[in-house]
């Protein structure tokens, strides 16, 4: 990665930031932190290595994407509007009725989303799933997955975890966004994932924790996760809830929280800032 | 009275489980979509066969149900048609989140397979007695929920689970049972079979066990002078209303029996049909609001009244209040 495709990164990652808080803040209130803190990882996949044709959502040979913590929807749903997906003007009709953009992730409205998500723990079953059929299929897509610490409280994800790497599913990719809060507040406080690396790796996975808003390192890691053959990959990022916006960052409250008009427009301006500063 | 019925040169009865894997492995050498999986109980279900001549397609998730029904919902997005089984309380109790969601609200097209229904878990007990999965079930928008009453009708109702698009559960006995139907029958997934006509009374009955019941009622029905139909509702859901309101309409009085609670099975849904469309006087013979127990098959269908005798005595009491019904109309009638 050059400092040029860096910047634009970077920049791309502030309008994505810029326009999942234009869509909440239509309606007033979302999931605002878990939207924040996978932006990196959506925008390195989507922009940089994901094989998709937004004009051929169902294509059967491109790679797919299962987001397990299908109420960032909202982040998502920026991401396949600017990737053309579907129009950026549907962004505003999120959560309102008859939209195709509910707050959780469904593949049966939204052209671009590959798998129902909203029930916690469900996401990396599917994947394997996936993982399994592309295999069975001899289909050149990989399979990636994101999962969020609610995910990793979910019996299920370790259920699937086994199946994975019992199934030797070299082309799974997963990343966890580690963002250490959870609804009731700090996993510290309600369920500890400490040594969550270690975990995986006993799981029988391909596994490594990197900074998750760092581009680089990132890149670096999928790199390496894409380079496994015979074993699935989990690249734990270490985030922050709610990344990227003053007032809201890093406090367990802004799980789904009201967006007041003013304060989205201080914080849509400090994003358009940012995304002009690396212009 | 016309019985549909098995010849003498047939067998008597088959496993069901054998019939299941040589129906999905006969199915799956004609369509490579065809996957099968299962949470550890392969050898339960007759799948080892499946596994031998399908390696490839035949996933063992190991005592996992949840992520097993997860896998398939992420296989069938991919195109795959797959049959994930296990024991029937496990398939609705244990993994009811991940096939309502996954599966069903996802609108994808994962055919669970839940076995050894209701008393049939005989020795395993009340910890693996489902008399509850078809309630779970039947509440699901769109799902298809299926349960053939022999090796015949099984073999002909799986293919038409596996080529209708959508989720279902099919509700397996699959220890040896009793060859209800002749080889020629044919069965049509959502249409009753209406295996003995009747005119005093219908049985409308679900599965194995207490299909066979009803035949055995209406035999002593008969000898008693009372003209019983019995119905094989194999398909629960969608159910076949026009049957359901033809023969409330003919008989005047609808006795249900099913190896499972009477609360939203079978019973539930034939009276759902007859409370909207016609009225008429309905006894529903099956588990009452109680947990299952260990036991032979033999002696929980006692204790829980799932018994050929048992729909005598209650296909009586219908009797007398179909009779209380009509004089009651008649008195209605005069006074007016």
């Amino acid at each position: 990665m050059n400092r040029d495709d860096l910047r634009k990164l970077r920049r791309k990652a502030a309008e994505i930031r810029r326009l999942t808080v234009e869509e909440i803040a239509h309606l007033g209130i979302g999931h605002v932190g878990g939207s924040m803190s996978i932006v990196e990882i959506l925008v390195l996949l989507y922009y940089r290595h994901l094989k998709i044709d937004p004009a051929r959502p169902k294509l059967e040979t491109r790679d797919k994407f299962v987001m397990s913590k299908g109420h960032a929807g909202p982040a998502l749903y920026a991401v396949l509007a600017d990737r053309g997906f579907f129009p950026r003007a549907l962004l505003q009709t999120l959560n309102q009725g008859g939209t195709n953009l509910p707050s959780h992730c469904d593949m049966n409205r939204t052209p671009g989303i590959d798998m129902t998500t909203g029930s916690l723990g469900q996401g990396l079953s599917a994947a394997v799933g996936i993982a399994l059929g592309h295999r069975l299929k001899r289909l050149p897509g990989r399979v990636f997955a994101l999962i969020g610490d609610g995910d990793t409280n979910e019996g299920q994800t370790w259920e699937a975890a086994m199946s994975a790497a019992m199934f030797g599913l070299g082309n799974l990719v997963a990343f966890t966004d580690y963002n250490k809060m959870q609804i009731d507040g700090p996993i510290e406080e309600i369920m500890k994932t400490d040594r969550l690396l270690d975990r995986w790796t006993s799981f029988g996975w391909h596994t490594q924790q990197v900074p998750g808003h760092d581009f680089v390192l990132l890149d670096e890691a999928l790199q390496r996760a894409l380079g496994e053959q015979h074993r699935p990959s989990m690249i734990i990022a270490d985030t922050i809830k709610g990344k990227d916006l003053p007032g809201i960052e890093g406090d367990y409250n802004n799980h789904n929280m009201p967006l007041g008009e003013e304060q989205a427009e201080m914080l849509i301006a400090l994003l358009k800032k940012k995304e002009e500063a690396l212009t | 009275m016309n019985w549909s019925i098995r010849q003498p040169d047939e067998p008597d009865s088959e496993e069901m489980r054998t019939v299941y894997a040589e129906q999905l492995n006969a199915m799956a050498n004609e369509d490579e979509r065809i996957v099968v999986l299962d949470a550890d109980l392969m050898k339960a279900h007759g799948t080892l066969a499946f596994k031998k001549a399908h390696p490839e397609r035949a996933f063992d998730l190991g005592v996992a149900e949840a992520n097993m029904v997860g896998v398939s919902a992420g296989l069938s997005t991919v195109g795959f048609i797959p049959f994930p089984a296990t024991f029937s309380c496990f398939a609705a109790r244990r993994a009811f989140d991940q096939f309502f969601i996954s599966a069903n609200y996802a609108r994808q097209n994962v055919k669970l397979t839940g076995s050894d229904p209701g008393v049939s878990a005989a020795f395993n007990g009340g910890t693996h007695m489902s008399f509850e999965d078809v309630g779970l079930m039947r509440t699901i928008p769109g799902i298809v929920i299926c349960e053939p009453s022999d090796p015949h009708s099984l073999r002909r109702l799986l293919p038409q689970i596996a080529y209708r698009q959508g989720s279902s559960y099919l509700r397996l006995h699959r220890k040896p049972t009793q060859v209800i139907y002749h080889q020629s029958e044919e069965f049509e997934l959502g249409r009753g079979k209406v295996i003995a006509d009747g005119e005093d009374l219908a049985i409308i009955a679900v599965g194995a066990i207490m299909v066979a019941e009803a035949i055995e009622a209406a035999r002593r029905l008969l000898n008693e002078a009372v003209s019983a139909a019995v119905i094989d509702m194999h398909t629960i859901k969608p159910i076949d209303e026009a049957l359901v309101i033809e023969y409330a309409g003919r008989t005047g009085a609808i006795l249900t029996a099913e190896n499972h609670q009477v609360r939203n099975g079978l019973g539930s849904a034939v009276a759902e049909v007859i409370t909207d469309h016609h009225p008429v006087p309905m006894i529903r013979v099956g588990v009452q609001d109680e947990f299952g127990e260990v036991g032979t098959q033999e002696y929980l269908q006692q204790r829980y009244g799932l018994t050929a005798d048992n729909l005598v005595v209650q296909a009586h009491r219908l009797l007398e209040r179909k009779n209380a019904h009509a004089t009651r109309k008649i008195h209605a009638r005069s006074t007016v």
